[in-house]
């Protein structure tokens, strides 16, 4: 019996760092490499989820399906899991995947849309899927809020409800109320996703875990949108040192971390000006890399981006405001300068 | 050309204002299933013709109607669609149902005047079909992507349950009507407060050879022509061009042009910010004129 279950989403949240150009072999050897170390969920999608692959969000490298088949023969005692976000992808993607093996579904809505995900939690539920609710960007509403939110994605049938801190910017306190509240009230199982944007990420999981979590994602190295999220080896450093149970061997979730997911992004890790910005402005933090984009191609300020699309309240798949932002900035710089 | 309303609610009140000040399309009746209904009694104030009885109430009375609106939802009008075709009413459909060819006024509805049943598609297909179908007009579009982001005070609860209609139906379009080789559809809604107005971004992928100063003139008057029946609806920027070539499973796109569209309402009975449903609504009109305009009345 483990203190909590580990969900690694180096190959789904990991993919935004590498804008979803993940290959079959680096699946292959990544997801053997968790599964060997003992990780007991594997998360592998678009970083946008099932569906994901566009212009908005960046297309992939590889298609997602044919991602999943290599996970599906590299692992062995994993379970696996697919991200799915309603108004992106649809219930066919969920027969697909289901057909493929895949055992868990994670339905990610905005923190106040939870009613969008009706359709495709019982059509996972009615495919014999686990199945989790996914709550993004929850810093954004008050924790009370928060629970009726979970209560509508339980009600529908979710084994577990996330707390998704997408933008990285929950400090202790707000995943103490948020993960308290939660457990207190639902009979289903809570989770925690964390972002390291405010470089709260290992913290914060160990709060939740102390509030009673049932569930926790990692990333090897923290590979992830923004500055990253938590690392899945240091976590389980972590929790060991603090006598937490995982299930996890820590040395061998160091060796895929260092040796196989490490040379992929060397920097990862490293929270710059505008990683720590999308957590102290509460941006999505999958904005980081088309931000960036966008800054260049119409020479404006990345950070100026990211502060404007907080000012709006910009909510996660809004990708697209990022280039209508910049254009006005641009529009704006040159009107000052004449 | 005599017309009937079949539902009450957000969308058939807004439709109701808006045919009120139409000059070749009466309209004779709103009908409802709920006694109790607010667009009932608004539409009793303003003198038009209400009952409660649903559908069989009009069916009765279907010499006197040539043309109904339904505002209902898709699985409601697909028990309708035959029992208003067996009456010899014309129908346009406002829900997601698709029962019949998928129109949008600015790009194809002349060729589907003469069908029993024209469907409007989605709110998000309104609003960006055009702009594939002004893009496609000049040159090839091997695939086309839309963003719809609505506010979420204006997703009411048919939309909320059921989103994957929205959208692979308003995909679709982008293919069957704007001409996109392939096409892809995306929904977001956005809690912020005060609400947000609509927005659409369209991104339609370029060959190499694409004229760019050709596609910014096409896409520039059809705004202008969907702006002539949704007066909210303009380009936030002038059409981006984006030249890096990006490598996809379905192969290499040389270039994008970026459309940003934003839609403000009317505020006929909706808010400003529901631009939304009022490209829905301000599009059954016009296709609803269209077709009084070749009929003649019995």
């Amino acid at each position: 019996m483990t203190d909590y279950r580990l969900t690694d989403s180096t190959l789904r949240d990991g993919s935004h760092a590498i804008r979803h150009q993940f290959t079959p072999d680096q699946v292959s050897a990544i997801v053997a490499g968790l599964d060997d170390a003992g990780v007991p969920v594997i998360e592998v999608s678009h970083g946008d989820g099932l569906g994901g692959s566009s212009f908005n969000y960046g297309f992939s490298g590889t298609s997602e399906f044919e991602l999943l088949e290599a996970a599906v023969e590299a692992r062995s005692d994993a379970l696996l899991a697919v991200l799915l976000l309603p108004g992106i992808g649809v219930r066919h993607d969920l027969h697909r995947v289901n057909d493929l093996g895949v055992d868990v579904a994670r339905i990610a809505t905005h923190c106040t849309e939870a009613d969008i995900s009706e359709q495709h939690i019982k059509l996972a539920k009615k495919l014999g899927m686990e199945t989790v609710g996914f709550l993004m960007l929850s810093h954004m509403i008050e924790p009370d809020q928060l629970l009726g939110q979970a209560k509508l994605m339980e009600s529908y049938g979710a084994d577990c409800v996330y707390v998704v801190d997408s933008a990285g910017a929950m400090t202790l306190d707000a995943v103490r109320t948020r993960v308290g509240l939660l457990k207190e009230n639902l009979s289903c199982q809570v989770g925690l996703h964390a972002h390291n944007n405010l470089a709260l990420a290992v913290a914060n999981s160990l709060v939740a875990v102390d509030e009673g979590a049932d569930q926790i994602d990692g990333c090897a190295t923290g590979l992830g949108a923004g500055a990253g999220n938590c690392p899945t080896e240091i976590l389980v450093a972590a929790s060991e040192r603090m006598g937490i149970s995982t299930g996890i061997d820590p040395f061998k979730a160091m060796d895929t971390a260092e040796e196989v997911v490490r040379p992929l992004a060397p920097h990862q890790g490293v929270i710059d000006r505008d990683g720590l910005i999308l957590g102290y402005a509460g941006v999505y933090g999958s904005f980081l890399l088309h931000a960036k984009k966008a800054a260049a191609d119409f020479d404006v300020d990345t950070r100026d981006i990211l502060m404007t699309l907080g000012d709006r309240k910009v909510v996660g798949g809004q990708e697209d405001m990022i280039i209508d932002v910049a254009a006005e900035l641009q529009r704006h710089a040159a009107k000052d300068s004449t | 050309m005599r017309c009937a309303i079949v539902g009450s609610g957000n969308i058939g009140t807004d439709l109701m204002f808006k045919l009120l000040r139409s000059d070749s399309l009466q309209l004779g009746a709103v009908v409802g299933i709920d006694p109790g209904s607010e667009g009932l009694r608004r539409a009793s104030d303003l003198g038009v013709a209400t009952t409660a009885d649903g559908v069989d109430w009009l069916l009765d009375r279907a010499a006197e109607f040539d043309l109904v609106y339904e505002a209902t939802s898709a699985h409601v009008h697909r028990e309708n669609a035959p029992r208003y075709e067996e009456a010899g009413l014309k129908a346009v459909d406002l829900t997601p149902a698709k029962v019949g060819p998928a129109v949008v006024p600015s790009v194809n509805q002349l060729q589907h005047l003469d069908a029993p049943n024209v469907n409007l598609i989605t709110c998000g297909g309104q609003a960006t079909t055009p702009i594939v179908a002004a893009v496609a007009a000049v040159t090839p579009v091997p695939y086309a992507e839309i963003v719809s982001t609505v506010a979420s005070r204006s997703a009411g609860p048919g939309t909320r349950q059921n989103i994957d209609e929205f959208t692979i139906t308003t995909g679709s379009s982008l293919v069957d009507v704007g001409g996109a080789g392939r096409g892809k559809a995306i929904i977001v809604l956005n809690p912020a407060e005060p609400p947000i107005l609509m927005r659409n971004t369209v991104f339609c992928a370029l060959t190499k050879e694409a004229d760019r100063q050709q596609i910014e003139e096409s896409i520039g008057s059809m705004v202008e022509e969907v702006s002539s029946y949704v007066p909210g609806y303009r380009l936030k920027n002038p059409p981006i061009f984006d030249e890096t070539p990006v490598d996809t499973p379905h192969g290499r796109y040389e270039g994008r042009v970026i459309s940003l569209l934003e839609v403000e309402g009317a505020g006929d009975f909706l808010p400003a910010y529901a631009g939304n449903l009022d490209i829905m609504t301000a599009a059954a009109v016009r296709v609803g004129e269209a077709i009084a305009s070749v009929e003649v009345p019995a």
